[in-house]
């Protein structure tokens, strides 16, 4: 057994550079075995994430359907479901490919090529940056998402709209049909009212209730099931969709954010030859590029979990 | 990569490009086609969710492992190496079917969200 005084000594052997004195463990250095681990207990945060994610979701008797709620992009596309957050993917696995490129540019002591392909992968990680931004401004300004409410619903039993007077209309939905509770636009703007909003007073309509913050609720008669007849109104979504996209899509582009900063960092620091000056093969970018790949690794499960289940 | 030339490293970064694309649009369409957006109404069909859910999630396992193993160069470092950063992962599969199984007793309870 070392005794403390040993460890003490060894410790400011190695305090000068790290692992040397010994045969670097795995054959690989300090920096590049710590951010290994560093990465395994990051994928373990991640996966609890996404397990509680599909605990409550397969808990709950209802849940958006993703391709539903994730069905609009920029530029006033509509209806197509899961196209945005692809090319959000996409970004990801190509600013992943340029990494990759940075690296074994660095191998070959080539800072020309390293400074080179790591701009590109900023700009890869920014731009997914700028969709994930896009992304959300969208649920929370236009949607009305938020940690708490989650007006996206689907419908547990088949039923038909009601109209003014309370009376059946021909519009009909199947069970598991989704919604989402608009917003009662009171200024009356054109552009709402382009898309089928409506300016109601607050309270109990025969076609609809509007609650004090103003989302519509939908009443309509339950055709199915052991309600049938009765009329219901369209009731919030589970709440924990809201807070769970927002912790998990959020912790992942902090992650992306970080990782753009600390691309630029390293590459602002090859550029001007801080790394050429120690020819270790510019290790640094190497890490950088361990760190950047896991968060492109994450994201295939976020992909997995959230939008393509 | 001390094995491969630079022109050979540089072809399979292309070729890792494409694969993971591909494979990316793959589990979109396998995804949309199980929603019932490529032929509609094969939505309704009650077990096809269950091969839908398998197909895509070995997809994604797959991709993870290219990742890790080619873009993070796993494949060229020492085995011991991959088996302390891969072996404590497989600790994941007892938390899901801890929590899956959780669920069932959880369904009829009190709601939680």
């Amino acid at each position: 057994m070392e005794t403390t005084e040993n460890v003490l000594h060894q410790h400011s052997e190695n305090h000068g550079g790290s692992w040397e004195g010994a045969a670097a463990p795995f054959n690989i250095s300090y920096g590049k075995l710590m951010m290994w681990y560093f990465l395994l207990s990051d994928a373990f945060t991640f996966a609890g994430f996404l397990i509680a994610y599909g605990a409550l979701r397969f808990s709950s008797p209802s849940w958006p359907v993703p391709d539903f709620v994730f069905s609009t992009a920029p530029f006033g596309i509509h209806d197509a479901p899961l196209i945005f957050v692809t090319i959000m993917s996409f970004l990801l696995i190509i600013s992943s490919v340029t990494m990759v490129r940075a690296v074994q540019e660095g191998h070959r002591e080539n800072k020309r090529g390293v400074v080179f392909w790591m701009f590109l992968t900023i700009i890869g990680g920014a731009g997914f940056l700028g969709c994930q931004a896009w992304e959300w401004s969208n649920l929370i300004g236009k949607e009305n998402m938020s940690v708490t409410t989650n007006p996206f619903g689907s419908h547990v039993g088949a039923g038909t709209y009601l109209d003014e007077k309370g009376n059946p209309t021909g519009e009909t939905f199947k069970a598991g049909a989704s919604y989402l509770l608009h917003k009662s636009e009171e200024g009356g703007h054109d552009e709402s009212h382009a898309e089928g909003h409506h300016a109601m007073a607050k309270g109990d309509h025969p076609n609809a209730f509007v609650d004090n913050d103003g989302f519509i609720h939908k009443k309509f008669k339950v055709t199915s099931g052991p309600a049938a007849g009765k009329v219901q109104m369209e009731e919030f979504g589970p709440k924990a969709f809201g807070a769970l996209f927002f912790f998990i899509t959020g912790f992942h582009g902090f992650h992306v954010l970080s990782g753009v900063a600390f691309l630029l960092i390293i590459m602002i620091n090859v550029a001007s030859g801080v790394y050429a000056s120690r020819k270790n093969g510019y290790e640094m970018v190497e890490k950088i590029g361990l760190y950047w790949h896991f968060v492109d690794l994450v994201w295939v499960f976020v992909f997995l979990v959230f939008y393509l289940f | 990569m001390s094995h491969k030339t630079y022109e050979e490293s540089k072809k399979a970064v292309v070729k890792g490009l494409f694969l993971l694309g591909f494979v990316t649009l793959i589990e979109v369409f396998i995804s949309l086609f199980g929603k019932g957006h490529i032929i509609p109404g094969i939505n309704d069909i009650a077990w096809i969710a269950y091969p839908v859910g398998f197909i895509i999630a070995v997809l994604s396992i797959y991709k993870a492992y290219f990742i890790i193993y080619e873009f993070m160069h796993m494949a060229y470092e020492v085995k011991g190496l991959a088996l302390t950063v891969l072996l404590p992962t497989s600790l994941l599969i007892w938390a899901l079917f801890a929590f899956f199984s959780r669920r069932n007793s959880m369904e009829g309870k009190k709601r939680v969200c």
